[in-house]
């Protein structure tokens, strides 16, 4: 075994320093606008499409029952109730930034922010 | 051989343990069933101061073994996903006879996480969730580094000719 760590050692590490910079930066980037929708989607396919800047309660129903409530207040997505068993997408904070998500996954429910226009960049930049 | 079936057994133990732990931590990354993965110290020092063929069984006992004691099934599917995919890369780095012990483990660390969020958007079905990809990304080398500093230090100390 190797005593200590050599130069490739500490050349691999910087290189996934800089993995993690870049891909943090980008995912910083891409959620700095105020989105628009908060989109549903079910079983992967679309269950519908909700206006954040109208308040709102979504009963997300599936073969009639209502697994997720989500709610619209104040331009933010929140899950108020599931009826999953760990109840971890109730748990996680309200969602309004473009491609933010809220993701239950013993009811397969995912909740997406999309669409928006320029949010925290240009307010900074101003 | 006896005395194999008694080492193995300890570690299955010890990698037990951690698992309990890491179920206590109330560590969450937004991603319903993505863990730390703690239990890599076990796997990690086996590889080094046992062998890969026993490493391997150990980790998969043990996910199996803690996804019914402490998880459900969405657990054991995603920790078989970042297990496998963590044991090939270290084993293929560590084969390689170039890297330390430290890097061997913080690529094992990395690609635990990302086995999991592979599975992950496979089951919820979106692309929502490679945004989580930097969190995982540095919890995996920051986990990978701690896990390879015990690691080096208990594997140098233990003998292979304890464990043959
Ligand atoms: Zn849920």
């Amino acid at each position: 075994m190797k005593r200590r760590p050599g130069k490739r050692d500490l050349l691999l590490i910087i290189g996934l320093l800089l993995v993690c910079a870049v891909s943090a930066a980008a995912v910083y980037f891409l959620q700095s606008k105020n989105g628009a929708y908060a989109v549903v989607t079910v079983d992967g396919s679309e269950y519908g499409r909700y206006d954040l800047s109208k308040e709102q309660t979504i009963a997300i129903r599936k073969d009639g029952i209502v697994t997720n409530t989500l709610q619209i207040i104040d331009g933010h997505a929140d899950m108020t109730d599931a009826n999953c068993p760990d109840k971890l997408c109730v748990h996680q904070k309200a969602i309004s930034k473009s491609a933010e998500s809220i993701i239950c996954l013993p009811n397969k429910v995912v909740v997406t922010i999309e669409g928006g226009v320029e949010g925290n960049f240009d307010s900074m930049a101003r | 051989m006896k005395n194999k079936v008694a080492y193995m057994g300890v570690f299955l133990a010890l990698a037990l343990i951690l698992s309990y732990v890491e179920s206590l931590i109330p560590f969450y990354f937004g991603i319903p069933g993505v863990k730390l993965g703690l239990a890599n110290l076990i796997v990690v020092i086996m590889l080094y101061a046992v062998g890969a063929k026993e490493a391997f069984a150990i980790s998969m006992l043990r996910i199996l073994l803690s996804g019914f004691l402490f998880g459900n099934l969405f657990s054991i599917l995603y920790s078989f996903a970042g297990g496998i995919l963590s044991f090939l890369v270290m084993w293929l780095v560590k084969r390689t006879g170039k890297f330390h012990v430290m890097s061997v483990s913080i690529c094992g660390g990395i690609t635990h996480n990302i086995g999991q969020i592979l599975i992950a958007s496979v089951i919820v079905e979106t692309y929502s969730i490679f945004y989580y990809i930097p969190v995982l990304l540095i919890a995996g080398l920051i986990t990978g580094m701690l896990i390879g500093v015990i690691a080096g230090e208990v594997s140098g100390r233990l003998r292979p000719e304890w464990f043959h």
